[in-house]
């Protein structure tokens, strides 16, 4: 996804069940000494529809994730804890039968909505229905392997998933049956678009409107030009620490129509507790030094990268797209990002830290495991063998601050090759529609990537896969519109090799990266480091590898 | 010349050779205003500079055109980078270097490492050429629908001046900003020719129609006076031909009200064309002009401020110069005018 439209970053969280403060005090004693108060966040805009199985914003996936639940859930722990799956509404993670094509859950007894209705197996079977009805931005990708959805998708106002999630109320299960195994299937309902909701809730898109769900926190009000307001879920019961731990403040104010500039201010000044934005570039210096102790700093996978239309001139011409990945200077985009604390230069698709990420980079003067420096001559030289030099070349960015300037410096360097070479700056809530429709003729752009789940599939399969292309379509994710029938195939069996041996996909996987990158698809720039910003009066700072800063677990008193 | 005859000139600049004309008057008596002299002295100033700008970028030995972001530069015998890392507390953020105040980034550096000051004097070029282009275009519309519709008068005087006012109806910017997001995102046919979506044309022709109205109805008010006046009146009862009144007749006592117009369009042009540019659907980048260049300064406003305040001064003054000049003008051009 990316940060406003896609997935969330991956996020990890501290096993919390039973665990201990650095003070040595009990979760326990730490609830008696921090629960209560009001978590105020604020955000420049509003994040889109409130419904948790169509929003598709890193925004709110952090809210969903103490509003609603799934069947299983990513552990809320720090760093790379949270990519950990774990039982949520159902008891325990289910063993794979029939060759990994059917997993029964049992559901944990005595669980209620906010509305104080109770969960039962129908409200599951309701929810997956529902992803379908509302053609959720996941169901042909993250549930089309469940049997039954190619109807659903086919006609989602009929969608019954009959043979494809089956309940049963006595024996309190819900079976899933599977086209075929998938071992990223518990990531997939781990995520919001698979929270259960009510059966009873209306088959649209709820809009502002607050659906009940059974996390510790449920939405009280919502005005996406003024504020939302969460507050305490009446009928929430911990059972699972580590799926989905009781929260520490009482409310939390998410208020929006700051300026970037306005947000920085409000948190320096205490008149907030956390801002969504990234931290505006020329106040970077100043919170990372006067304000140093409120600023956390963590590494995200994801990546910033710039698509290379391998259907349209002159980027169709495998050496020109090479040309490309040998001038950049990641340094200077890294430079762009805020510096070497906050971003990484990278040569591969797959992010430092993700599975399958192997260091490994052929576009640097010396080539070798990381990136040293460009090498313009060698550039220049596959240019001058292309014969593309002279012709236009427009660069698609958004209009955000990094983005323009990631596009402005790409158009440079195109210039520097020999290219004419502008850029044109779109609006952020267009600009990644606007780059996947092949209609638009977009040559470059300016992208990024954060990922759904922790799945090397996740960036390598969804992002250049023959089945993500989309000609003339506006959810073509494969900007680069590249196809490889033999790469697609390596990818079909790793996918496969994954669910027996997850190591040996993995290493797979690292092959595929440097297959991919040696056809120059796409320029990865660097991958990027995420800023909190804090006020002086936030405690327990948690940091999930999956969904980011777990707001419930601050304290603010 | 006799003594009665020199009191009546008395604003006649001694020792020029000075016509009795209505022209050669406006011109004395422009020459003869120190608001004028300096307003003009300034915008010549300004345009030398603009003018010059290869000069400045050779000096300094920058492309203000291309990303500098790893580059270095030397200040007083030792080499230092244009984009700064922070070195205090976390190390966060990466500033572009401040004013130098020698001939090497005089104004210090953008956020793509390109020197600020060499920016200024190309964005400038742009921001006058833009202006002038626009201000041209806007003058030759206006006496064209102005002179029309007040000498047709009937119907074509009503199909144009409602068209005039539909134009008139339209806050300025948000028409301006309307034609620019729908032309700027693709390339325009005008008859054979192909304006693409990064041209200076399109402000250009942009700023130039949306003050066509303003200008137009003062023009075609003239014109109706005109009309009915007893010169224009003998000469159609004399049978001469439309083209030959309009051209001899009309046009020549339209002519200061559109010269009048001229620096009032200047001004205008430039702030339309910055407020544009500002907003991202003016001149479009690597192009600069002093809008673009304010907005690229939007971002360090905390940091290194004059990257904003230096195109924001630019166009003040510029822009200043250009109505205390169109004050003049209009003095000078007032038939009421008493020498003060």
């Amino acid at each position: 996804m990316t940060r406003r439209s896609k997935s969330l970053a991956g996020a990890g969280l501290i096993v919390l069940a039973g665990a201990l403060s650095a003070s040595g005090q009990t979760r326990e004693e730490l609830m008696a000494a921090h629960r209560g108060g009001t978590l105020n966040l604020v955000a420049r805009a509003a994040g889109g529809t409130i419904d948790p199985q169509i929003n598709y914003t890193l925004q709110y996936w952090q809210l969903y994730q103490f509003v609603y639940d799934g069947l299983v859930a990513f552990q809320k722990g720090n760093g790379i804890d949270g990519t950990v799956l774990v039982p949520n509404l159902a008891e325990a993670l289910p063993e794979a039968q029939d060759d990994g094509k059917t997993y029964v859950f049992k559901l944990r007894s005595g669980l209620k909505f906010a509305d104080g209705s109770d969960l039962g197996v129908e409200d599951v079977v309701a929810s997956f229905q529902r992803v379908f009805k509302v053609s959720g931005p996941t169901s042909g990708t993250f549930y089309n392997g469940i049997v039954g959805a190619d109807a659903c998708i086919a006609t989602p106002a009929t969608c019954t998933l009959e043979g494809g999630v089956v309940a049963d109320a006595a024996a309190g299960t819900v079976t899933f049956h599977l086209v075929q195994s998938d071992p990223e299937f518990f990531y997939k309902i781990a995520v919001p678009h698979a929270s259960i909701l009510p059966s009873e809730t209306p088959a649209a898109d709820v809009g502002v409107a607050p659906v009940p769900g059974t996390g510790p926190y449920m939405f009280e009000s919502y005005n996406p030009n003024e504020k939302l307001v969460l507050v305490r879920n009446p009928n929430f019961k911990e059972w699972s620490v580590a799926a989905q731990p009781d929260g520490f403040p009482d409310q939390i104010v998410y208020s929006f129509g700051l300026t970037d500039e306005g947000e920085v201010t409000a948190v320096q000044n205490g008149q907030a507790d956390w801002m969504f934005d990234p931290p505006p570039a020329d106040r970077l210096a100043e919170i990372g030094s006067t304000y140093a102790d409120q600023v956390h700093v963590n590494a995200l996978t994801a990546f910033w990268y710039a698509p290379m239309n391998t259907n349209l001139a002159p980027f169709n011409d495998l050496r020109v797209r090479q040309a490309l990945n040998f001038a950049i200077d990641r340094d200077a985009l890294v430079g762009i990002f805020g510096g070497q604390v906050l971003a990484q230069p990278v040569c591969t698709i797959l992010p430092p830290g993700f599975p399958g990420h192997e260091d490994s980079c052929i576009y640097t003067k010396d080539p070798g495991a990381v990136w040293s420096a460009p090498d313009m001559e060698k550039a220049k030289a596959l240019v001058a063998e292309s014969g593309t030099a002279g012709q236009t070349i427009t660069v698609i960015s958004e209009d955000s601050v990094v983005s323009r300037d990631v596009g402005t410096y790409l158009a440079s360097v195109l210039t520097e090759l020999g290219y004419q070479a502008s850029v044109k700056a779109i609006s952020s809530n267009i600009q990644f529609t606007y780059i996947q429709n092949t209609n638009n003729n977009v040559q470059i752009s300016v992208s990024q990537w954060y990922q759904d789940y922790p799945a090397a599939s996740n960036f390598l399969n969804v992002l250049l896969s023959c089945a993500s292309f989309h000609p003339g379509a506006d959810s073509s994710v494969n900007i680069a519109g590249f196809c490889d029938k033999a790469i697609d195939a390596r990818m079909q069996a790793a996918m496969v090799q994954a669910v027996t041996d997850p190591d040996g996909a993995n290493a797979e996987w690292a092959k595929i990266d440097q297959a991919i990158m040696e056809l120059a698809p796409v320029a990865p720039l660097f991958t990027p480091k995420h800023v909190d910003f804090l006020s002086k009066r936030v405690g327990n700072f948690v940091f999930s590898n999956q969904f980011q800063w777990i707001m419930s677990q601050a304290w603010v008193q | 010349m006799t003594a009665q005859a020199d009191d009546q000139n008395s604003d006649a600049i001694p020792g020029s050779r000075g016509g009795n004309g209505p022209w050669a008057t406006a011109l004395r008596r422009l020459r003869r205003s120190r608001s004028a002299v300096w307003s003009a002295v300034v915008l010549l100033g300004v345009v030398a500079l603009c003018v010059l700008a290869p000069l400045y970028a050779d000096l300094a030995g920058s492309d203000p055109f291309r990303s500098n972001l790893g580059g270095k530069i030397e200040i007083a015998g030792e080499r230092v980078l244009v984009m700064q890392p922070s070195t205090t507390g976390l190390g966060l953020g990466v500033t572009p270097i401040g004013p130098t105040w020698t001939t090497t980034y005089l104004l210090g550096a953008d956020n793509q490492g390109r020197d600020v000051a060499a920016r200024l004097l190309y964005g400038g070029r742009n921001s006058l050429v833009i202006a002038g282009a626009a201000t041209v275009i806007c003058l030759l519309l206006a006496a064209l629908v102005g002179i029309v519709a007040g000498f047709a008068g009937g119907f074509v005087d009503m199909v144009l001046s409602r068209i005039l006012d539909v134009l008139w109806a339209f806050p300025v910017y948000l028409l301006a900003i309307s034609l620019s997001i729908v032309l700027l995102n693709s390339s325009f046919q005008l008859g054979p020719f192909t304006i693409t979506s990064g041209s200076l044309l399109l402000p250009i022709g942009i700023i130039g129609v949306i003050y066509v109205p303003y200008v137009a109805r003062p023009v075609r008010s003239k014109v109706l006076a005109l009309r009915r006046s007893e010169f224009v009146l003998a000469s159609i009862g004399l049978g001469l031909p439309t083209t030959r009144i309009l051209t001899r007749d009309i046009l020549p006592n339209v002519m200061p009200t559109l010269i009048v117009f001229v620096p009032i369009l200047l001004a205008l042009s430039i702030v339309t064309e910055s407020a544009l540019s500002f907003l991202s659907i003016g001149v479009q980048p690597p192009d600069a002009s002093w809008g673009t260049i304010i907005q690229d300064g939007q971002t360090l406003l905390y940091s290194r401020p004059i990257v904003a305040l230096a195109p924001g001064l630019a166009i003040v003054i510029t822009v200043l110069a250009l109505n205390v000049l169109g004050d003049c003008v209009r003095d000078a051009l007032d038939p009421r005018f008493k020498v003060r």
